[in-house]
């Protein structure tokens, strides 16, 4: 870990300025961003000390929720209101990590959290991510869990949060605090990029941009359901994981919200599978069809061929039972 | 940079570099080697400790940034003679190597505090509410915690005796 | 003096009629205490004032290494030292090797390899300033997958015709089974806090055998042995991974050398992963002939195994097939590539764990050929005496396990077709298979001082999980007439006679025989002041009996103490005789029919080792055996970057053990015995058994549910679901 200064910010205007120089990075939980900087991965000058902000609350925010960036996944997962109308959000939380983690892990932290993927963290192999223009190691290397959808000729990393892929499900917006004061919501939707010719740029973040909460709309669709495939059963990172928000009106799907995690370079949806389930009634057909949709652009490497099959059978089994 | 922490009861204020883990200060500028470094990376459960009465992963956090917290570690958790967990470990030979163990107990003592608080888990059938500790609750709400070993079948077997005298007392 | 036993024969058991009773029992470990709090103190938890801190770094290609910046780092603020010294070793030292491993900086013949050491004045200083360090090589990496290279090894066992039995055989089986390269992971990563006094040099450090660590220590600093002191009183689980010297404790011992002050040096996880030998993946072509009735004719088990160049163990697959069952024909042996991957060598259970694994499963496939239980193949074909040599079995319990386990499990009430149950999307079944470990015996010392207050007994002897400090307390205190509280072991330190160390499974029965045999020693001179005949000695809590005469032992004493020396080596009963261990695994298992995924429901195990010496610890060990086998069967395995052979997941987020969700309530069943030909106590090693063959239990269980054979470990979702889709 390279020294850095250390910076407690007492409220989000002082955050924010420290965070403006250059080199400065928040920390919240600081479980995913000490794990990088050990391996110097990540090596800020400085470190913005946020936890001690007042963005820890859960309030009542025009019919939905306003999360605080810095409520922990525990909290947030255990919210009563979160448990009875968003229940998905709870699933794919407590879908993630351990129980310590998740009481450290933030909102804001776990939506920003990096990629797993191992060449990323080997910082004796090429990596466009860590370092633009280096190269991609993962490309002909050892492939598993990285992305098929949203890939491209620098990168296949896959985003791997599971918070995030249920609230894009549910059609979340972030809302961000820039440097200069003016306050930002960005749709989720909007709000990760692509990884194109530069991956190390993930958000539409800028330098000293502060996410204070996270906005849930009322729910769409009262059957919610967070599905995620692991390598054991518990304390590892998805495979495939499907979250989806259905609402049913007269035997036809009314509303449908699906996202996915374990197969984008950033939490998954697909407005066209969305558009393709909305107005149908549930059958095998119309759920094969909304993978095909799915996965018409995917781009699979040796190592991550089998979730072209698993992505398919775990979407139509979602929607089974989100559609019962 | 100086920080008091409170661990186990007594306030103690130590000058860190900024880069030190909470794990790395307690084991080395305040001499409390019970807590375990397994991995350094979050991955094991090993450091587990409580602050603020949750359970955390040390090796993932800073000492700077728990500057006035209250923290458990396994030294702490004996007051005079073993804890009813710490005997039901020994009991039910909750370990082998003994290398996990000061993680699996912190660990343990936060899990039964978010059970008692109600709090859902990966296992939980309903989100309501009203969790026993069924071998499925249990064995997810442990899953932090690896053991090479493999004692999970004592580990749990000793919780759940803990978790039943301290129902009952 | 010492009372010295070469087993040669079978030996009487004693135990039997002493009179203490905690031989056996289920006694709580006297050392949980100081592990439930906190006290016991690993190898890194000892930090004396003024100690400097070391980190290795990696090689992070092949070839020769040119360090670029090496004065900008040595000469950077808290940096004490960048050592680049041609004693440092190039991986950890192989089980018993009792010499250095091959040793050098300047080339890395892997990716990983440590090439040098910052020591700083902090952890922080020293990991930012080994990662500052900027290496280049400038080598190729040569071969670094199994089916690139020429194969070596020594000639096939052969007997008959394998091949006419083959085509000859009314049912036959011909497969290859591949296990995953794997790693030992102890939960302590390894350490080393060294410091000299003068030319005399002490170490603590997370070591299994400590006689044979400090001649290979000794050896790569190029030293008398006799000057090296090693500690290791608590090892946080080793399962072959500290077996030999590993590379902190050579660097850290020049580090302080040099630097004139203590060193330590903890490997970071990722380092121990590449740094300590690894179980080399296997490739294994398992050939079977059977009659009609499912009697095998032939049995054919070749297998392809890896190791880096330089390294004497090659993964021994087969040791259980030789003697495991009968039919005249057979091909068995190894084949070893050379590849420039991180070392190989012995994990929990060496050979048998991978060996016996593929081998059940493909006993499973022919018991599906020939229509038959697989329960009832196994027993059809176990031999009577050993197949090759044709000598006799100390004992045979194989029959015993297979009936009792299957009893326990329930396993009659099995359909016989596969697919037959189903819950909802989980297809549910059932599977079964045989264990076999050989059981061997190392040469081991111990003494023991019997004064008023009780007695204290001393062995280098290592305690890595296993129980060693229960079962020797429980020794001593049954031969002495003694409760445990009056027993004090003191362990991990070259001071004390050498003990056998930790391995092998032999680890209970070589150091325990030497504690009973000093503690003869003691009997025998407590029979000579009582005037009689040891044979006739009583002793018990603290009282000796003999006859009508009873007296304190404390009163016999007189104010002094007595003094034992046992002292115990294998001899012609460990090849006049087949010495095994054998068992049963049985397991019920769930398969999601639209992920793949696989849970294990429920494991039966049944394991027969001689005398139990402690039942609540040999019950752990046979926990941790059956958790292992799950992981190999369903989650763990190393991935090597097929461009260099890098191990690529080396973490525990990556590298899957099993989680307390993977393991469900596992029921073991320990078969009393007495083996009179393992020496003394009659007792055999159990800590490897509980593996060997746990996964295919758990695989052959996967196929009875959905009818998916997985020859590839581990079956992962993406591989149960190929044959699903
Ligand atoms: C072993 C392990 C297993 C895990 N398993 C899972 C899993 O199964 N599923 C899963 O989803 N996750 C998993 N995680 C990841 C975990 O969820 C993340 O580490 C965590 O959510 C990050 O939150 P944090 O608050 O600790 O973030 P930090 O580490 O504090 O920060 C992460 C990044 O976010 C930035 N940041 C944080 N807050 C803000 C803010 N308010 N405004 C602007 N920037 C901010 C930081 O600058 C940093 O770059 C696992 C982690 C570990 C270590
Ligand atoms: S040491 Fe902290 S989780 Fe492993
Ligand atoms: S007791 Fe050894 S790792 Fe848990």
């Amino acid at each position: 870990m390279k020294p850095f200064d250390y910076v407690r910010a007492e409220d989000p205007a002082a955050a924010r300025k420290a965070a403006a120089t250059a080199g400065a990075t928040f920390i919240s939980g600081g479980t995913n961003l000490l794990d990088l900087m050990k391996l110097e991965v990540m090596a800020p000058d400085t470190l913005v000390d946020i936890s001690r902000l007042p963005l820890d609350g859960i309030e009542d925010h025009e019919g939905g929720l306003r999360i605080g960036a810095t409520v922990t996944n525990s909290d947030l997962a255990a919210d009563m209101r979160v448990r009875r109308v968003y229940p998905i959000l709870s699933r794919a939380l407590l879908a993630g990590a351990s129980g310590q983690l998740r009481n450290k892990a933030t909102t804001g932290g776990n939506l920003l959290q990096r990629t797993r993927c191992p060449y990323f963290y080997d910082t004796d192999t090429p990596c466009n991510k860590r370092t633009p223009g280096e190269g991609c190691a993962a490309l002909g290397g050892e492939t598993r869990n990285h992305a098929i959808l949203g890939t491209s000729d620098h990168c296949i990393a896959l985003h791997p949060s599971d918070m995030a892929v249920a609230m894009r499900a549910l059609g979340a917006q972030v809302e961000v605090e820039a440097a200069d004061g003016t306050t930002k919501l960005h749709e989720m939707d909007d709000f990760y990029r692509l990884p194109g010719d530069t991956p190390h740029i993930e958000t539409v973040l800028q330098p000293g941009d502060l996410i204070t909460a996270v906005r849930l709309p009322a729910p769409q669709g009262d059957r919610q359901v967070y599905r995620k495939v692991r390598d054991r059963a518990s304390y590892a990172f998805a495979l495939v994981s499907v979250g989806a928000v259905i609402r049913m009106e007269q035997g036809r799907i009314a509303h449908a919200g699906v996202a996915f995690g374990g197969l984008g370079t950033k939490p998954w949806r697909d407005p066209e599978v969305d558009a393709l389930l909305t107005g149908n009634a549930p059958s095998r057909e119309l759920f094969d069809e909304a993978a095909d949709t799915l996965l018409r652009g995917a781009k699979a490497q040796d190592g991550t061929e089998f979730k072209l099959p698993l992505a398919r059978r775990v979407l139509r089994a979602t929607l089974e039972e989100a559609t019962q | 940079m100086k920080i008091t922490l409170t661990i186990n009861k007594h306030a103690q204020t130590v000058d860190v570099d900024p880069r030190v883990s909470l794990l790395d200060a307690l084991r080395g500028e305040l001499g409390l080697t019970g807590s375990k470094k397994g991995c350094d990376h979050g991955q094991c459960g090993a450091c587990t400790v409580l602050v603020n009465g949750r359970r955390i992963n040390s090796c993932l956090s800073l000492a700077v940034m728990h500057d006035g917290d209250e923290v458990t570690t396994v030294e702490g958790l004996a007051n005079g003679e073993l804890s009813p967990l710490q005997a039901a470990f020994v009991e039910h030979d909750g370990f082998q190597c003994g290398f996990c163990t000061p993680g699996q107990l912190c660990s343990a003592t936060g899990m039964l505090g978010e059970l008692e608080d109600g709090w859902p888990s990966h296992a939980s059938d309903s989100l309501e509410g009203g969790y026993e500790l069924t071998e499925e609750e249990l064995s997810e709400r442990m899953s932090g915690n690896l053991c090479r070993c493999s004692c999970y079948p004592g580990i749990n077997a000793a919780i759940r005796q803990a978790a039943e005298k301290d129902g009952a007392a | 003096m010492s009372l010295d036993l070469k087993v040669d024969g079978q030996s009487e058991d004693r135990a039997e009629g002493y009179a203490q009773g905690i031989l056996g029992t289920p006694m709580d470990r006297p050392d949980g205490e100081a592990k439930v709090t906190g006290a016991a103190t690993y190898a890194a938890d000892e930090v004396p004032e003024g100690c400097l801190v070391g980190m290795l770094v990696r090689a992070p290609g092949h070839g020769r290494i040119e360090v670029l910046n090496l004065d900008e780092v040595r000469n950077s603020d808290g940096v004490r030292a960048v050592i680049r010294d041609p004693r440092m070793i190039r991986n950890a030292a192989q089980g018993t090797a009792n010499q250095a491993p091959v040793q050098g900086v300047d080339k890395a013949d892997y990716i990983g390899q440590p090439v040098a050491l910052v020591v700083a004045e902090s952890f922080e200083t020293a990991r930012h300033a080994a990662h500052s360090l900027k290496l280049r090589t400038d080598g190729s990496p040569g071969i670094v997958n199994p089916e690139d290279a020429e194969p070596e090894g020594e000639p096939d066992t052969t007997t008959g015709d394998l091949d006419g039995a083959m085509s000859s055989a009314a049912h036959s089986v011909d497969v290859i089974y591949t296990t995953a390269s794997s790693v030992s992971a102890a939960m302590e990563p390894h350490a080393t806090l060294a410091w000299w006094d003068g030319d005399r040099l002490t170490v603590r450090s997370a070591l299994q055998m400590l006689k044979y660590n400090r001649n290979e220590l000794a050896d790569s600093l190029e030293i008398d042995p006799e000057n090296v002191r090693l500690l290791a009183p608590f090892v946080g689980g080793g399962f072959g991974s500290k077996l030999g010297i590993s590379a902190d404790a050579v660097a850290a011992a020049i580090a302080a050398k040099e630097l004139g002050r203590p060193v330590q040096v903890v490997q970071h996880r990722r380092q121990v992963f590449e740094t300590v030998t690894r179980r080399s993946e296997t490739r294994q072509r398992i050939r079977l002939a059977a009659d009609a009735e499912g009697r095998l004719s032939g049995i054919g088990h070749e297998s392809l195994v890896s190791n880096l160049p330089g390294e004497g163990f090659a993964e021994p697959v087969a040791q259980a097939t030789h003697f495991a069952y009968g039919g005249a024909h057979r091909v068995i042996g190894e084949r070893l590539a050379r590849l420039n991957r991180p070392a190989a060598g012995s994990v929990r259970a060496p050979g048998e764990a991978v060996g016996v694994t593929a081998f059940e499963c493909a006993m499973d496939e022919l018991a599906s050929d020939v229509g038959i239980d697989p329960v009832e193949l196994r027993l059809r074909n176990i031999p009577d005496k050993d197949p090759e040599s044709g000598i006799p079995f100390s004992s045979h319990m194989l029959e015993r396990s297979l009936r009792e386990g299957a009893e326990r499990f329930g396993w009659a009430a099995r359909d016989v077709a596969p697919r037959a149950r189903r819950e909802g999307e989980w297809w549910i079944g059932t599977g079964m298979a045989a264990a076999f470990r050989v059981n061997l015996m190392m040469e081991a010392e111990a003494r023991i001082a019997l004064s008023p207050e009780g007695a204290v007994v001393e062995t280098d002897m290592t305690d890595i999980g296993t129980g060693t400090y229960a079962i020797l307390t429980q020794i001593a205190g049954e031969a002495l007439g003694l409760p445990a509280d009056r027993v004090e072991v003191r362990l991990g330190d070259t001071t004390f006679p050498p003990g056998s160390g930790s391995g092998g499974s032999f680890g209970a029965a070589t150091t325990g025989n030497a504690v009973w045999l000093a503690a003869q020693e003691i009997r025998q001179a407590i029979a000579q002041r009582m005037n009689c005949d040891e044979a006739d000695l009583t002793l018990k809590d603290g009282t000796a009996i003999c006859g009508n005469e009873s007296r304190p032992i404390a009163e016999l004493l007189d104010g002094g103490s007595l003094n034992g020396h046992g002292h115990v080596t294998a001899g012609d009963a460990f090849s006049d005789v087949r010495q095994s261990t054998f068992g049963a695994h049985f397991a019920e298992v769930a398969v999601n029919d639209v992920t793949g995924e696989v849970r294990v429901r429920r494991m039966q195990g049944t394991f027969a080792c001689g005398r139990i010496l402690n039942e609540k610890t040999a019950r752990s060990q046979c926990h941790g055996g059956m958790t292992w086998g799950i992981g190999m069967a369903l989650t763990e395995g190393l991935t090597h970057d097929r461009r260099d052979g890098h191990i690529v997941n080396r973490d525990f987020a990556e590298y899957h053990m099993a989680v307390n969700a993977d393991v469900p309530p596992l029921d073991v069943h320990l078969l009393e015995e007495r083996d009179p030909w393992s020496g003394p106590l009659q007792a055999k090693g159990l800590g490897e058994l509980g593996i060997c063959g746990a996964g295919a239990a758990v695989l052959n269980a996967v196929h009875h549910a959905c009818g998916v054979r997985v020859r590839d470990m581990p079956a992962t979702p993406d591989r149960v679901l190929a044959g699903l889709e």
